[in-house]
């Protein structure tokens, strides 16, 4: 038994410390930075100014919910679809899912934004089919199109594993004893796809939460999210400061919408997959 | 007589090798690298020859090949972005290009290192007017390597008549085509001028005037931008932008509609300059590669490829450069020249200002009223569901608990 957990110990310790290093410090140095001034002084300036942003704030995490939404609504069917075809066919599709993944993220987004442009690819195609020109970068629309179009994949593959576990004599025992196929995905599927639903809505709407290249290629100057705000404190404004206490606020608040979003999905996410 | 064309090919090989190895001056200086020394170099982007196309020069391909030292070669958007990566330590660069204003507050802060640029063999090609500048008045941090002045780009078929106003940038005809450049000085530059204001005004009230106009402007406005300008001029996307006049001599090759024009209000001129930072790991090799950037091929390389105005007068005199020489936006002669102003820097409660302003700005006409109403509606189902859930669960505990009878 000792021996056991020493061995355990062994194994695990390089994960303890890459957590360590990777996660808690530089937790550690974000709580810090926070609550000193540049001098290095205790203060609360910094946390207190968050009013300021409230506005911003709110507005990121709307998109982001939003933006999960839809992904949730697209990747779901897709999911079930996927999981219930065969091999070839399921391989073949998450290589679909995949690909466009095996390009950076700046890529893809910079490729939306000219794709979009007033003189972009899609308004040309407009124009030759003699249809009127709509204008569509720099809207808010643009920028939850990129956000979807970026992280759906993290939607659709926890989901895609969860169904493709489901045991599918469990719909057919439902059928057999007469539900209906609404029944069926309601009181069967859904919540058996729960924990994949939980998992892929965290890796959705985190990451669109806090985006800030998204925004500013698609978004133009109509309006900024918080990632903007706090890339400009470390990158130009240099005023780490401000920067760390906003990343802190932003995730109190992510913190918060997941824990609303667990009061629905159940305690029970130990189902829930990362990839 | 397939040998003889290769005899032939070769020997071209060879002189061009013979050429371009004796093409620059003072070779003797280049020389005593020790092996696998590196030179870290910090410079803006699209700011160096970087190709071999079109008979051009690779300028840190050369000067690999010449001093055998590897160029590392890392670029930046913004005196801002640059400083702020100086400032915080963690990186060690050789070399940065910061622009005037920059320079004196690198100095201000220590962050430079002296060295003598007479020492340099090539230093005497730098024009005399753009030594002790007061930025660098004893010439001991600095040597040019740009000059430029900040102008309006606008597309002949987009905007009506000339203007030659900074006002039209908040003309709501071309709501939606107009861009702004995405840093706080160049862009408080622009209603600075318009209200009549120095650049260099450590008022603050001054500037809350400033950024109310920028913020007004806001709605207006297509985007901030930085290095994608040339993709959304030269692609008719935007219909004007203030920019650098250099940038727009390149982007005018590619879309010949684009004109240029230094409104009446005044603008902003800058110098860039290369520095050694005060944490630099090898500064032998740095003041190689300033002395290399100032060799008269390679800054005729460097000027027709970026554009920007020489301080060179190698480059200002040489016959193959007189297209350039002659255009009045890049080296207007005193009739042209426009009324102008240099950066300088400004005090630490300034300075302050100026990035809380910029926040402001930047977060402006943010939140629509639907993003509340959003809010709101999904609390109202999130409420609605948890009260649900527990009637739900009441009533079960009712059925269950039934007690038997």
């Amino acid at each position: 038994m000792t021996k056991n957990t020493a061995l355990k110990r062994v194994v695990s310790a390089p994960y303890l410390v890459w957590a360590a290093l990777f996660i808690v410090v530089p937790l550690i140095f974000v709580v810090y930075y926070s609550l000193v001034d540049a001098g290095g002084a205790f203060t609360l300036d910094y946390i207190r100014s968050i009013g300021r942003y409230k506005d911003i704030m709110l507005n990121s995490i709307w998109l982001g919910f939003v933006a999960t939404i839809i992904c949730l609504l697209i990747a779901y069917p897709l999911a079930y679809i996927m999981a219930r075809t065969t091999r070839n066919v399921q391989r073949t599709m998450m290589m679909l899912v995949m690909l466009p993944m095996w390009m950076n993220l700046l890529i893809r987004t910079y490729s939306l934004m000219i794709l979009l442009q007033d003189t972009g690819i899609v308004n040309s195609l407009f124009s030759f089919l003699h249809l009127p020109a709509r204008h569509m970068i720099n809207t808010r629309g643009a920028v939850i199109l990129g956000m979807v179009y970026n992280y759906i994949p993290y939607m659709i593959l926890p989901l895609y594993s969860i169904m493709s576990k489901i045991d599918y004599g469990l719909v057919e025992a439902a059928q057999d004893l007469g539900a209906s196929r609404t029944a069926v995905l309601r009181k069967v599927i859904l919540p058996l796809s729960l924990p994949g639903i939980a998992s892929g809505f965290t890796m959705v709407f985190v990451p669109s939460v806090s985006t800030f290249y998204i925004s500013k290629k698609l978004g133009g100057s109509t309006f900024s999210l918080i990632g903007d705000i706090i890339e400009m404190q470390f990158k130009s404004a240099n005023n780490y400061n401000l920067g760390a206490a906003l990343s802190l606020i932003l995730m109190v608040l992510i913190l918060l919408c997941m824990a609303i979003m667990n009061r629905f999905t159940g305690e029970d996410d130990d189902g829930g997959v990362l990839i | 007589m397939k040998k003889l064309c290769y005899l032939f090919l070769v020997l071209v090989l060879f002189a061009l090798a013979a050429v371009s190895a004796s093409a620059y001056e003072h070779e003797d200086y280049y020389k005593g690298a020790q092996k696998g020394e590196v030179l870290n170099v910090f410079n803006w982007g699209e700011y160096i020859s970087d190709s071999y196309e079109d008979g051009m020069l690779d300028v840190n391909r050369e000067f690999e090949k010449l001093t055998g030292i590897k160029v590392n070669y890392v670029t930046f958007e913004s005196n801002e972005d640059m400083y702020a990566k100086i400032k915080n330590g963690g990186v060690s660069y050789d070399i940065v290009v910061p622009s005037d204003y920059m320079i004196e507050r690198m100095v201000d802060e220590n962050l430079l290192q002296q060295f003598d640029p007479n020492e340099l063999p090539n230093y005497h090609y730098i024009d005399e007017k753009y030594k002790g500048m007061y930025y660098d008045p004893d010439n001991r941090y600095s040597v040019p390597y740009n000059v430029g002045m900040v102008g309006l780009i606008y597309n002949t078929k987009m905007v009506e008549g000339t203007p030659d106003s900074w006002t039209i940038m908040w003309d709501e005809k071309y709501a939606g085509k107009i861009l702004m450049i995405d840093n706080p000085r160049d862009a408080m530059a622009i209603p600075q001028k318009i209200l009549g204001y120095s650049f260099n005004d450590p008022d603050l009230k001054q500037l809350d005037d400033v950024a109310q106009m920028l913020i007004d402007q806001k709605p207006l406005l297509q985007s901030y931008v930085m290095d994608e300008v040339f993709n959304k001029m030269e692609s008719g996307e935007a219909a004007m932008v203030p920019y650098y006049v250099g940038d727009y001599i390149i982007m005018s090759e590619v879309n010949p509609d684009l004109a240029f024009v230094y409104p009446k209000e005044g603008v902003n001129i800058f110098v860039d300059a290369m520095c050694i930072p005060r944490s630099a790991q090898n500064v032998e090799a740095a003041k190689k590669y300033i002395n290399f950037l100032l060799d008269p091929e390679i800054a005729l390389n460097n000027a027709w490829y970026i554009g920007y105005a020489s301080p060179n007068t190698a480059v200002v005199e040489n016959e193959d450069y007189a297209d350039y020489a002659e255009n009045q936006y890049l080296y207007p002669d005193e009739e042209h020249m426009p009324n102008v102003e240099y950066f300088h820097n400004l005090p630490q409660e300034t300075l302050k200002h100026y990035s809380e302003l910029w926040n402001q700005i930047k977060m402006a006409g943010g939140t629509d009223r639907d993003v509340y109403i959003g809010f709101a509606a999904t609390g109202v189902v999130i409420v609605a569901y948890l009260v649900w859930q527990y009637v739900r669960k009441r009533r079960r505990e009712h059925w269950y608990n039934f007690p038997e009878t």
